[in-house]
C-alpha cells in the first residue's frame, strides 16, 4: 500500500531526526519495564537467600556462550549501520542477515536449555526463582523475536536502497536487548 | 517514497487521499489525526455510557437494598462486585484515558502546533485498534462463566490472583489481558505525541510558544511511559498466577501480594496526573481565552506541573498505610504527599491571577473550565486527610477516600472534557453548539455531582466502609440518617444520569441544523482556529502551512487594535 508521509514526519525540530527520536522513547518506556520486573527480581532475591540453591542449576556456560552470541550480532548490526550510512543497501541488508543468524542461534540454544531444566523438573511453577528465571528471560525472548522479524522487513527494504535510516533504528533496539540481556546473564547465571 | 514526498509535500491531491480506502473504511482504517480522534472520543463515550449505567445499577442497590433495578433486575453479591469492579476500571482506563489524552491529543496536538499529522500515522492508527481490542476483551469478559472481573479495580492479590476467592476466574484474566492491550495502545500513542511535538512543529514556534495543552498531555504522555512500565512487569506476573499457577504473589511459596500494590501504585498515583495534565491544560487554555488576558506566568506553570510530575513518583505508598507498612516510611511518604499539594495550589493561585482583571465571557466551555477549578480544589483540599498517615487510618477504605477521588476523577474526566468539546465542537463539526441547552446541561451535571459526593463524604466520616454490598448486615451502617444519605446521592445520580440526555441532544441537534461555524468562532490566537472547520485532511493547503510569531496567549496587547493577535499573524 502506499503512503505519503506527511510533512510532520520530516520535519525535524530538535535536530535529531523522528525516527531516532521515537526510537530512543521505545527504549525508555522497555527500560521501565524490564526495570521494573528485575527490581522486583532483586527485592525477592534479597529477601530470599535459599534462591541460590535454585540458581546452582542454571548453566553459566550456556548462558555464557549466548551472550558471546548476541554480542556477536550486535557488532554485525554496527557494520550494517556503517554500510548504511555509506547508502551500500545491499552490504546492510547481509549484515542484518548475519544478526538475524545470531537471533536465531540464540533461541535455538535457548529452547535446547529450557528443554534440559524443564526435563530435569525445574518448570515455571518449580519455585519463584525458576518464575522469575522464565518470565525475564521469556520477555527477553519475546523481544529477541521481535526485533528479527523487524529485521528481516529492514533487511528487505534496505537490499533494494530503501529507508536505509531504520538500519540504524533496529539497530538502536538490537543493542538495547543486548544490554537486557547483559544485565540478566549475571542476575541469574552468575549470582549463586 | 520518502524522497519524492521532501521534494514535492503531498502535491495538490495528498496521495492517501487519492488511494486511501473509500467508503466505510475511511472511518475505520484512516490514518487522519482528527479521525483517529473521534475514533477514540466516541469509543470512550460509549464506554462512558456504559460504566455510567454500572454506577447506576449498584448505588441504586446501595440506597434500596434489594430492589429490582429497572433495566437490571436484582443485584447478586457476585454482580455487584463485578460492577464496582469494572465501574473503576472502565472510568479510569475507558473513559479518561482515550478521550483526555488519546482524542485530544491526537486532535489539538498537530492542529495547535501547525503540523499537518502525526509523526507516525500509520502507528496511530494501530494505536487506536489496539484500544478497540482492549474494549472487545473487556466487554466480553462480562459474558464469560462466572461475569466479569469482581477483585475490585486495584487487583489486589491474592483476591484477584486465585479464582476460589474472586469467583471470576476467566472475567480476571480477560479484565488483566484488556488492561494490557489498553497500555501497549498509549505507550504507542504517547511516544507519538512526545516526539510530534518535539519535531514537528511549525517554524517559528518555540518551547515557550507550545499552547499549554499540547505541553500537558506531552507531559502526561512522559508520565504515563515511565510509570507503567513496573505495572506492565506486574500484570505478567500476575496474569502467570491467574493461568499457570507461580507464585509471585503468594507468600506460602516465596512471593510476596504487597509487591502488587507497590507496583500497582507506583503506577497508580502518576496515573491520576496523567489524566489531570490534560484537563489543566484545556482549563488553562479556555480560561485565557475567555478571560482575553495573557496566560499569567507560563513558564511558572509549566514548571508546577513538571514539579508535580517528578514529585507524583515518590508518594506511591500513601495508599498502603494499612498495609504493614513500617511507621517511619510512612511518614516520608506523608511529607512528600503533602508537599505535591504546593505546587498544585501554585497552578490555582495562577489560573486565578489568570482570570484576575480579565473581561470575562461566561460561554459554556468557560463554565465548565471554571467548575473544573473550583472542584478539583475541594478534591484535592480533602487529599490532605488522606496523605496524612494517621488521619488515614481511620479514613481508609471508607466512602470518604471514596468521595475524595471522585472529586478529583469526575472534574477531570467529566467536567475537563465536556470544556474541551464544548470549546473546539465547531472545530471539530463545523457547527455551533447552542449556548443554552449547554448550560442548561452544565447546571445539570455540576449540581447534582455535588449532591452525590458531599452526603459520601459525610457517610465516609461516619465510618461507612467502601466494598459493602448491602448495609442491612451492618446495624451500625444501617440507620435510618444513613440510608436518607445513600438515597440522597442515588437520587441526585438520576438526575445527573437524566441531564446526560440534554447533552447528546445538543450534539446531534446542533450537529445537524445548527448555525455553522466560523474559523475562529472565540477569537482565540492558537493555530487550530487558522485552519478551516473542520479542517480537511491535512489541516492546512500543504503550501501554505502556518508559520509562528509569537506566544500563544497574546490577548489585549496595547501594539495591535483588536483585543487578540493570532500566532500565525506577522509582526
Amino acid at each position: 500500500m502506499s503512503f505519503a508521509k506527511p510533512q510532520a514526519t520530516l520535519r525535524s525540530v530538535t535536530g535529531i531526526p523522528t525516527g531516532r527520536l521515537a526510537i530512543w522513547w521505545v527504549l525508555a518506556s522497555e527500560v521501565v519495564i524490564f526495570g521494573g520486573l528485575l527490581g522486583s527480581y532483586l527485592m525477592h532475591r534479597i529477601g530470599h537467600p535459599e534462591w541460590a540453591d535454585a540458581a546452582v542449576h542454571t548453566n553459566v556456560w550456556i548462558g555464557a556462550f549466548n551472550t558471546f552470541v548476541l554480542l556477536t550480532s550486535s557488532f554485525t548490526a554496527v557494520l550494517a549501520h556503517q554500510a548504511a550510512e555509506t547508502g551500500d543497501g545491499k552490504k546492510a541488508a547481509k549484515l542484518l542477515m548475519l544478526t538475524i543468524g545470531g537471533a536465531l542461534t540464540f533461541l535455538i540454544v535457548k529452547s535446547a536449555e529450557w528443554t534440559m531444566e524443564i526435563s530435569h523438573g525445574y518448570t515455571i511453577t518449580a519455585n519463584t526463582f525458576w518464575s522469575f528465571y522464565y518470565t525475564a528471560a521469556g520477555l527477553h525472548a519475546m523481544h529477541v523475536i521481535a526485533g528479527a522479524i523487524i529485521m528481516g522487513f529492514v533487511a528487505f527494504d534496505a537490499y533494494r536502497g530503501r529507508e536505509l535510516q531504520r538500519v540504524e533504528l533496529i539497530g538502536i533496539y538490537w543493542h538495547f536487548v543486548d544490554v537486557v540481556w547483559i544485565f540478566l546473564f549475571p542476575l541469574l547465571y552468575i549470582a549463586k | 517514497m520518502a524522497d519524492t514526498a521532501v521534494a514535492v509535500p503531498h502535491g495538490h491531491h495528498p496521495a492517501h487521499e487519492h488511494h486511501g480506502p473509500q467508503g466505510i473504511w475511511k472511518y475505520l482504517w484512516s490514518t487522519d489525526h482528527k479521525m483517529i480522534a473521534m475514533q477514540y472520543m466516541f469509543t470512550g463515550m460509549f464506554m462512558a455510557v456504559i460504566g455510567g449505567f454500572m454506577a447506576y445499577v449498584f448505588r441504586m442497590q446501595l440506597a434500596f437494598p434489594g430492589v429490582s433495578v429497572p433495566g437490571f433486575g436484582q443485584v447478586s453479591p457476585g454482580e455487584y462486585n463485578a460492577l464496582i469492579t469494572n465501574h473503576g476500571s472502565i472510568m479510569i482506563f475507558w473513559v479518561a484515558m482515550p478521550v483526555l489524552i488519546a482524542a485530544f491529543g491526537n486532535y489539538v496536538i498537530p492542529l495547535m502546533i501547525g503540523a499537518d499529522d502525526m509523526v507516525f500515522p500509520r502507528i496511530n492508527r494501530l494505536s487506536y485498534q489496539i484500544f478497540l481490542l482492549s474494549v472487545l476483551v473487556l466487554l466480553a469478559s462480562f459474558f464469560v462463566p462466572g461475569g466479569g472481573f469482581g477483585g475490585a479495580w486495584t487487583a489486589y492479590p491474592p483476591l484477584s490472583a486465585v479464582g476460589e476467592y474472586n469467583q471470576t476466574n476467566l472475567g480476571s484474566t480477560l479484565w488483566l489481558i484488556a488492561v494490557i492491550l489498553e497500555f501497549v495502545a498509549f505507550l504507542l500513542g504517547g511516544i507519538n505525541f512526545i516526539t510530534t511535538l518535539m519535531n514537528s512543529r511549525a517554524p517559528g514556534m518555540r518551547a515557550y510558544d507550545i499552547p499549554f495543552v499540547c505541553w500537558m498531555i506531552v507531559i502526561a504522555s512522559i508520565l504515563f511511559m515511565l510509570s507503567v512500565g513496573p505495572l506492565v512487569a506486574g500484570a505478567i506476573m500476575l496474569l502467570f498466577d491467574q493461568t499457570i499457577g507461580t507464585g509471585f504473589y503468594d507468600p506460602a511459596r516465596g512471593g510476596d501480594p504487597i509487591l502488587w500494590q507497590h507496583l500497582f501504585w507506583f503506577f497508580g498515583h502518576p496515573e491520576v496526573y496523567v489524566v489531570l495534565l490534560p484537563a489543566i491544560g484545556i482549563t488553562v487554555d479556555i480560561i485565557a481565552t475567555f478571560a482575553r488576558k495573557k496566560l499569567f506566568g507560563y513558564k511558572l506553570m509549566l514548571y508546577t506541573v513538571i514539579a508535580t510530575g517528578v514529585l507524583s513518583f515518590f508518594v506511591w505508598a500513601h495508599h498502603q498505610f494499612i498495609a504493614g507498612i513500617d511507621p517511619r516510611m510512612a511518614h516520608i511518604f506523608t511529607v512528600t504527599t503533602l508537599l505535591i499539594s504546593v505546587p498544585i495550589a501554585e497552578l490555582v493561585f495562577l489560573i486565578i491571577a489568570t482570570l484576575y482583571g480579565g473581561s470575562i465571557t461566561l460561554s459554556t466551555p468557560m463554565l465548565w473550565a471554571l467548575a473544573f477549578v473550583a472542584e478539583f480544589i475541594i478534591g484535592g483540599v480533602t487529599g490532605i486527610f488522606l496523605g496524612a498517615s494517621g488521619a488515614d487510618i481511620y479514613l481508609h477504605d471508607t466512602y470518604f477516600v471514596l468521595a475524595h477521588f471522585h472529586y478529583t476523577f469526575f472534574p477531570i474526566a467529566i467536567i475537563g472534557t465536556f470544556a474541551g468539546f464544548t470549546y473546539w465542537f465547531p472545530k471539530m463539526f463545523g457547527k455551533m453548539m447552542d449556548d443554552t441547552l449547554g448550560k442548561i446541561h452544565f447546571w445539570g451535571t455540576v449540581i447534582p455531582f455535588n449532591l452525590i459526593f458531599i452526603p459520601l463524604f459525610v457517610l465516609g466520616m461516619g465510618g461507612q466502609h467502601r466494598r459493602i454490598y448491602n448495609y442491612e448486615h451492618f446495624p451500625e451502617l444501617a440507620g435510618q440518617g444513613m440510608y436518607q444519605l445513600r438515597q440522597v446521592a442515588t437520587i441526585s445520580l438520576l438526575v445527573m444520569l437524566a441531564f446526560q440526555l440534554v447533552f447528546f441532544y445538543n450534539c446531534i441537534k446542533s450537529w445537524r441544523s445548527g448555525p455553522k461555524a466560523p474559523k475562529n468562532p472565540w477569537l482565540a490566537n492558537t493555530l487550530e482556529w487558522t485552519a478551516e472547520s473542520p479542517p480537511p485532511h491535512g489541516n492546512w493547503p500543504p503550501d501554505r502551512m502556518p508559520k509562528v510569531y509569537r506566544g500563544p496567549y497574546e490577548y489585549a496587547h496595547p501594539d495591535v487594535a483588536e483585543d487578540y493577535w493570532p500566532q500565525d499573524q506577522p509582526a
